[in-house]
């Protein structure tokens, strides 16, 4: 990748926001070194046959399928699994009576118990249906707001644009879990600020990357068609700039989805996750790693191995998309 | 080039006075005010509305953002900790270096790692090797930081013996030269992440800078395989980096907030932590604007080596 003359590296000109991916808090992907995948088109949806071909490309890849399934199994796990296996989960006090505390696996406890005398088997179904709820959820707002953010600066350009880009610069050199911690110190947690919270430190790469996106639309002769004929602003960018990104919308909610949960986890294990007496990943694993030096590995490995099965599966799913994509750009 | 430097020194400037009015907007969002905070829910309106009229917070917004920006320029101030009984600025400077050292010494440390390992998988493409080192990459770019701190831990500190779970209580930013044992595992466990990005953005790089024209004409002039793998494709996959490197400051900086967490260094990032469950709010919202300002210098250093490095921005008037 070598970049172009007077190739600014920092701030944005179109040419650098569309061939690097990147510009943020966070580290670049690994996957993400392939360009962005920009369908384009004025048609706003794709037909069947597409629709078809994507999911070809996209079960040819087997990684991915295994993926999707890991996903799958999981929400399946968290939200189906407490009905299959029901285990008490909140009442503290009938959990220290009834079982041991630390217990190792056997004896009706198939992952032990913590320190607590909970059932971990059952807490990482009860766990993880926080970190999938909160992980989702703000991943969607994020899109959702970043995507309405860029597509406006994107659209409307001048100062408008200047200003709104300049806002998205600052927030996102500020170290992204300093933000959080601030946040979550001055407006205390509950599972619905942390969706918020953590939605608001993760909106601004896609208002990035939509913003470029619509750069590039907005220049296209059928919206151009569509300014002629007197459609309004509102239209343009509801019914052509969005829909016409939607690839890269997409894309970039799966990936966050996987990013969101890894961010709630830091947050669990730093003490500031999902409060008592429910719990997430990250608390489970923070509780098990306080007592790390006992060896009470039950309360460390299932857990860490759900959390990182769980963002791989994310990640690989947010690749294949990408790349079904792609070809149905390639082969149009 | 000159041009250059003095806008992204300006870039750096308005990023830095931003971040300062984001914090000052935060502060103003706590619920019931600072005085509420301070002194906490018990409060009087009597002694809420003297602890207001002592901090000026009785002043318009407009002189109290003026204070603020007053303070941070002139006076190094950056608000009082009622926990620690001293001024933020103060509690944060013993701080800084220990991060600022924990930082820089990963990154060297994922540079030097990363960017052998990236020519590797070049010359070995499409080889085992080149798989593997990719499927690793990916599988520790999913590791949260924290585990992999935790494993680190378990293995080499509790039952291997090796490294100590953390460093010393005593050690100074200096320690890393004169005990750098006790500093192995942080260091270790901040760059890991990094080595998995580096590395596959040093693959990409050093693969676009192979198939350039210039590579193809050095070939055939006849220069030997390492002249053109070395001489030309590297340094030119080189410069990439530097970008990726000042884009990539802020999540290392992210991540050593949990590291010193897993390893109880006390840095900028326990220091935030302990703060926030302590409801110290000054200095939470200290940390994160030094923090930042720290970060935001590391990137234009980076920016700056990047336009020295490339002649297309040395010569140019960019």
């Amino acid at each position: 990748m070598t970049p172009p003359d007077g190739f600014d590296p920092v701030f944005n000109d179109v040419e650098a926001e569309t061939s690097l991916p990147i510009g943020s808090g966070e580290f670049i992907r690994p996957g993400s070194l392939v360009d962005e995948a920009v369908p384009e088109g004025g048609e706003a949806f794709s037909s069947g046959s597409n629709l078809r071909r994507m999911t070809r490309v996209f079960s040819e890849n087997k990684l991915a399928v295994v993926s999707l399934g890991i996903v799958i199994f999981f929400v399946l796990f968290c939200f189906v699994g407490p009905h299959v296996y029901p285990t008490n989960q909140t009442d503290a006090q009938a959990a220290l009576q009834n079982s041991t505390q630390n217990a190792p696996p056997g004896n009706g406890n198939p992952l032990g118990t913590d320190e607590n005398g909970f059932n971990i088997l059952g807490r990482l179904m009860f766990g993880g249906q926080a970190s999938l709820i909160v992980g989702l959820a703000s991943a969607l707002v994020a899109t959702i707001f970043g995507t309405l953010y860029g597509a406006i600066s994107g659209f409307f350009g001048g100062w408008l644009d200047s200003l709104l880009m300049r806002i998205v610069d600052i927030l996102l050199s500020v170290p992204v879990l300093f933000l959080l911690i601030a946040l979550v110190t001055i407006y205390h947690q509950s599972e619905v600020l942390l969706i918020l919270v953590i939605a608001f430190v993760s909106w601004l790469v896609p208002a990035r990357l939509i913003r470029g996106e619509t750069l590039s639309l907005r220049t296209r002769e059928y919206v151009q068609a569509v300014r002629v004929m007197g459609g309004s602003r509102g239209r343009i960018i509801n019914r052509h700039i969005i829909p016409n990104a939607v690839g890269t919308i997409v894309v970039f909610a799966t990936f966050q989805v996987a990013d969101s949960i890894l961010l709630l986890a830091a947050l669990g294990f730093l003490g500031l996750g999902v409060p008592a007496p429910n719990t997430d990943w990250g608390t489970m694993l923070s509780n098990g790693v306080q007592a790390a030096g006992n060896g009470y590995w039950w309360q460390i490995y299932p857990v860490g191995i759900c959390i990182v099965l769980v963002v791989i599966a994310f990640n690989y799913v947010g690749d294949a998309l990408r790349d079904s994509l792609e070809v149905r750009l390639q082969q149009r | 080039m000159t041009g250059y430097i003095i806008r992204r020194l300006g870039q750096a400037l308005i990023v830095i006075l931003g971040v300062i009015l984001f914090t000052f907007i935060l502060a103003q969002l706590i619920p019931g005010g600072e005085a509420k905070a301070v002194l906490g829910p018990k409060a009087t309106p009597t002694t809420i509305a003297l602890f207001n009229r002592r901090n000026g917070l009785d002043l318009s917004i407009y002189d109290q953002f003026w204070h603020y920006i007053e303070g941070i320029f002139f006076h190094f101030d950056l608000g009082y900790s009622y926990k620690y009984n001293q001024g933020v600025t103060q509690v944060i400077l013993e701080r800084l270096p220990k991060t600022l050292t924990l930082v820089t010494a990963s990154v060297v440390l994922a540079l030097v790692i990363a960017i052998p390992l990236g020519i590797l998988q070049v010359v070995r493409r499409n080889k085992p090797i080149d798989y593997a080192v990719t499927s690793a990459s990916f599988f520790f770019y999913a590791m949260p930081d924290f585990l992999v701190g935790t494993l680190l831990i378990i293995y080499f500190s509790f039952d291997l013996k090796i490294f100590p779970s953390s460093p010393p209580t005593t050690a100074t930013a200096w320690s890393v030269f004169t005990d750098p044992r006790a500093f192995a595992l942080p260091i270790i466990t901040l760059c890991v992440t990094s080595i998995a990005s580096f590395s596959r953005y040093m693959r990409s790089s050093m693969m676009d800078a192979m198939a350039e024209d210039y590579i193809r004409t050095a070939r055939a002039k006849g220069a030997s395989s390492n002249r053109v793998l070395y001489g030309h494709a590297l340094r030119n996959a080189l410069i990439p980096i530097l970008t990726l490197l000042g884009l990539s400051l802020p999540a290392i900086v992210s991540g050593a907030l949990i590291v010193e967490n897993v390893f109880n260094y006390p840095g900028m990032g326990l220091l935030t932590v302990q703060s926030a469950f302590n409801d110290d709010i000054p200095v939470v919202l200290g940390t994160t604007l030094v923090i930042t300002i720290a970060t935001v210098i590391g990137s234009l250093v980076a920016d700056i080596l990047y336009a020295v490095a490339d002649p297309r921005i040395r010569l140019g008037n960019g």
